[in-house]
């Protein structure tokens, strides 16, 4: 089994549904000859042509309708947007088109687009290619939105979004591109988009987390008293959520702390501490807390790590709610 | 407001604008093209050496173009840009250590550390940034426009601004709003150039045609490559292509489009012919172009171009002076680098939260001890 990176294990998923399923086609600024700003479409030029790895013009509204185009018509396409930021001026067509239509036309026809999205900070980038929007795409209904933070993760969930018949927004945590690797499967295999994963089974406190900031939670969990026993659990999709995953363990552990580096208003976090109570109050034993980025925009690299949840938050929050 | 037709300009002008310019004019424009290349030079190392973070994208080769542009207008003419901005802010008067600080994210920088290299501004000095998203500068520059053009039409007299006297008369301005050859393909740039041309905006749309958006050639990002002026033409727009190579060249073309978009209060788009020498950003392998290619241009630089002209044509530059030119522009960026060196960082206490809000969520602005402190209701 190959250990690949999270770059690297993209690429292969790609690759690999590309020669499955000839409808899929990848399209963005650079992607083919050039394999795309982080290198994750590399050599897939190459490989499909440029019919299918389409270099596109810098246009992302352009980009974004062309895509659902042309999964109206029935295609796979997975239109790579470079940074999150660049979200911005294809909003409307992801928003008010591809969320809509199968609302809109009450089923008759569907979006079945993929679009990967790099997302998140910790890379040293200013704002708008360090930003945390997951939360923007998850409230708008007909919008599925997935977050993987591991290669084995990404390639199962990126396999499941291309082949779901909605619209995925797939973001991809840049600050995890290149950090580690890990054994990742040559065979298909596809991770449910809506299931989270229990990182690490406990029965004191609930740490519910996606993206790049587990690793912050795994460091923190390290630096804890050993009596402290921590469910840590990656939601992997951010909509649907797993509601059973995060209630059936706060259920059992009767705290919870929620880490992510969106600004904290409004972040997704709200989401989860709002189920939490709706599905489990009174099994809580202390209010949920909130480990998240600051109501602002995100800082410049000087303050980035002021910003960003650590490790260092992280257990503070959880030796809070535990000394509750 | 009156409506303006966008009919070609009738005014008549005298060939060689530039030459009739006193020769401190001209020498002070090399002074300022030698100052941006020994910046960017500079920041490069800089960069290199991760005293600067964030994205950083050189001007290198480009400094004829901001610098002729820029020397066409009058100072309180506002101007918009996209990234690659360090030239401009340069060319507009920002205060070397103040840019350079500002990439190093120091609290001395123009925007307190907190833009970086993409998000320079510079109100004083009429520069409204700096723009990190291809393009969304353009309607800014059409609204730039928009509000001169009130000003003088409508208001009779200047909004409220720092440095503008209250009483004086309004004047009719004109906005420069530059972007690269990327841009011509966003959406948000056909918007703007329809209501520049609609509303009859005194606006100049300044494609630095640098022929490469990141590793897209110019004929595989866009339409009619060869001639960007049909795309003015679609809107009603007077569209000029201008060499950007040689500043004496491009002042002669570009001033009297300046003072004829002034005079009539109307848009202009100009193909700004220009190259980089450099990558697009500081990890580019520039797979998508030649060595030779990039040699060609830098064959016909256009600082050695002006200097030559200076110094063996008009014969208005002394060698000697040009070397003391170099070596005055090696000292002030030194200075500037010193400067951002030593100036302190933004302090996480006060800086990372301020300035979101004039008026945040009670309670929900911490500042000092509340930042990381058990206070902070963000905590
Ligand atoms: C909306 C948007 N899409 C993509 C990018 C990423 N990006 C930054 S610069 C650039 C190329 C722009 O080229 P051009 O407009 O020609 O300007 P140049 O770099 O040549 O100065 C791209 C694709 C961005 N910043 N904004
Ligand atoms: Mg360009």
């Amino acid at each position: 089994m190959p250990s690949l990176t999270l770059v690297q294990s993209i690429n292969l998923a790609l690759q690999q549904e590309m020669e499955r399923d000839e409808r899929v086609v990848i399209l963005g600024e650079d992607v083919g000859l050039n394999g795309g700003v982080f290198r994750v479409t590399e050599g897939l030029q190459k490989r499909f042509g440029p019919e299918r790895v389409v270099d596109t013009p810098l246009a992302e509204s352009g980009i974004m309708g062309t895509a659902i185009g042309l999964a109206m018509a029935g295609m796979r396409p997975i239109p790579e947007i470079q940074f999150e930021g660049f979200l911005g001026p294809a909003y409307d067509q992801l928003v008010n088109h591809a969320a809509r239509y199968r609302t809109r036309t009450r089923g008759a026809v569907t979006i079945p687009l993929t679009v990967r999205v790099p997302v998140g900070g910790g890379i040293h980038a200013p704002e708008l290619h360090s930003d945390s929007p997951e939360a923007i795409y998850a409230h708008h209904p007909g919008l599925k939105v997935v977050m993987p933070a591991t290669p084995y993760d990404a390639k199962g969930l990126l396999l499941s979004a291309i082949r779901d018949p909605d619209p995925v927004v797939f973001f991809e945590p840049k600050r995890v591109y290149r950090s580690f690797r890990e054994e990742v499967p040559e065979d298909d295999y596809t991770i449910p988009i809506g299931e989270a994963k229990v990182v690490n089974e406990g029965t004191d406190v609930t740490v519910v987390t996606w993206g790049a900031t587990v690793f912050e939670c795994l460091a923190a969990m390290d630096k804890l008293p050993e009596d402290v026993s921590v469910e840590l659990i990656d939601l992997r999709s951010i909509y649907p959520f797993d509601l059973d995953a995060v209630v059936n363990s706060v259920q059992k552990t009767g705290r919870c702390v929620v880490v992510h580096e969106a600004p904290k208003t409004a972040g997704f976090g709200a989401e989860i501490a709002a189920s939490i109570q709706e599905h489990g109050f009174l099994h809580l034993k202390a209010p949920v807390q909130r480990v998240a980025g600051f109501d602002t925009v995100m800082p410049y690299y000087k303050l980035e790590l002021d910003y960003l949840p650590d490790a260092k938050r992280v257990g503070e929050a959880v030796q809070q709610v535990l000394a509750y | 407001m009156a409506q303006i037709s966008a009919k070609p300009p009738t005014t008549s002008r005298p060939r060689r604008l530039s030459a009739g310019l006193p020769d401190t004019t001209v020498i002070g424009w090399l002074r300022q093209m030698v100052l941006i290349r020994e910046f960017e030079n500079r920041t490069g190392q800089a960069y290199q050496q991760a005293k600067i973070g964030g994205f950083c994208h050189l001007y290198t080769g480009q400094e004829a173009a901001v610098v002729g542009t820029i020397a066409a207008t009058e100072p309180d003419d506002p101007i918009v840009t996209a990234y690659r901005d360090h030239g401009h802010a340069l060319a507009r008067g920002m205060d070397p250590g103040a840019c350079m600080a500002e990439m190093f994210g120091k609290i001395t920088g123009c925007a307190k550390g907190k833009g970086g290299s993409m998000h320079m501004f510079d109100k004083p000095h009429w520069l409204f940034g700096g723009h990190g998203i291809v393009g969304a500068q353009t309607p800014l520059g059409a609204g730039l426009a928009f509000a001169a053009k009130y000003e003088y039409e409508v208001l009779r007299k200047p909004l409220p601004n720092p440095g503008v006297e209250q009483g004086s008369p309004a004047k009719k301005k004109v906005a420069l709003c530059y972007l690269g050859d990327g841009a011509l393909n966003q959406g948000a740039l056909h918007e703007a150039m329809n209501l520049a041309g609609l509303f009859g905006l005194p606006v100049i749309y300044v494609v630095e045609n640098n022929g490469y958006s990141m590793g897209t050639s110019i004929a595989r990002g866009t339409t009619m490559a060869d001639d960007l002026t049909k795309k003015a033409d679609a809107y009603g727009i007077t569209g000029r292509t201008i060499d950007g190579f040689d500043v004496m060249h491009l002042y002669d073309e570009f001033k009297p489009l300046v003072d004829e978009c002034r005079a009539a209060q109307r848009p202009a788009f100009v193909d700004l012919k220009t190259y980089r020498y450099l990558g697009h950003s500081m990890s580019d392998p520039q797979k998508y172009r030649t060595k030779d290619e990039v040699d060609q241009f830098k064959a016909k630089d256009s600082i050695d171009r002006m200097a030559h002209h200076l110094m063996e044509e008009r014969r208005c530059l002394p060698e000697d002076a040009f070397m003391a030119m170099q070596k005055e522009a090696k000292e002030v960026v030194r200075a500037a680098l010193e400067f951002a060196e030593q100036s302190p960082a933004p302090d996480p206490a006060t800086e990372l939260y301020s300035d979101v809000l004039v008026n945040p969520m009670p309670g929900m602005s911490p500042s000092g001890e509340y930042v990381r402190g058990a206070k902070n209701p963000l905590l």
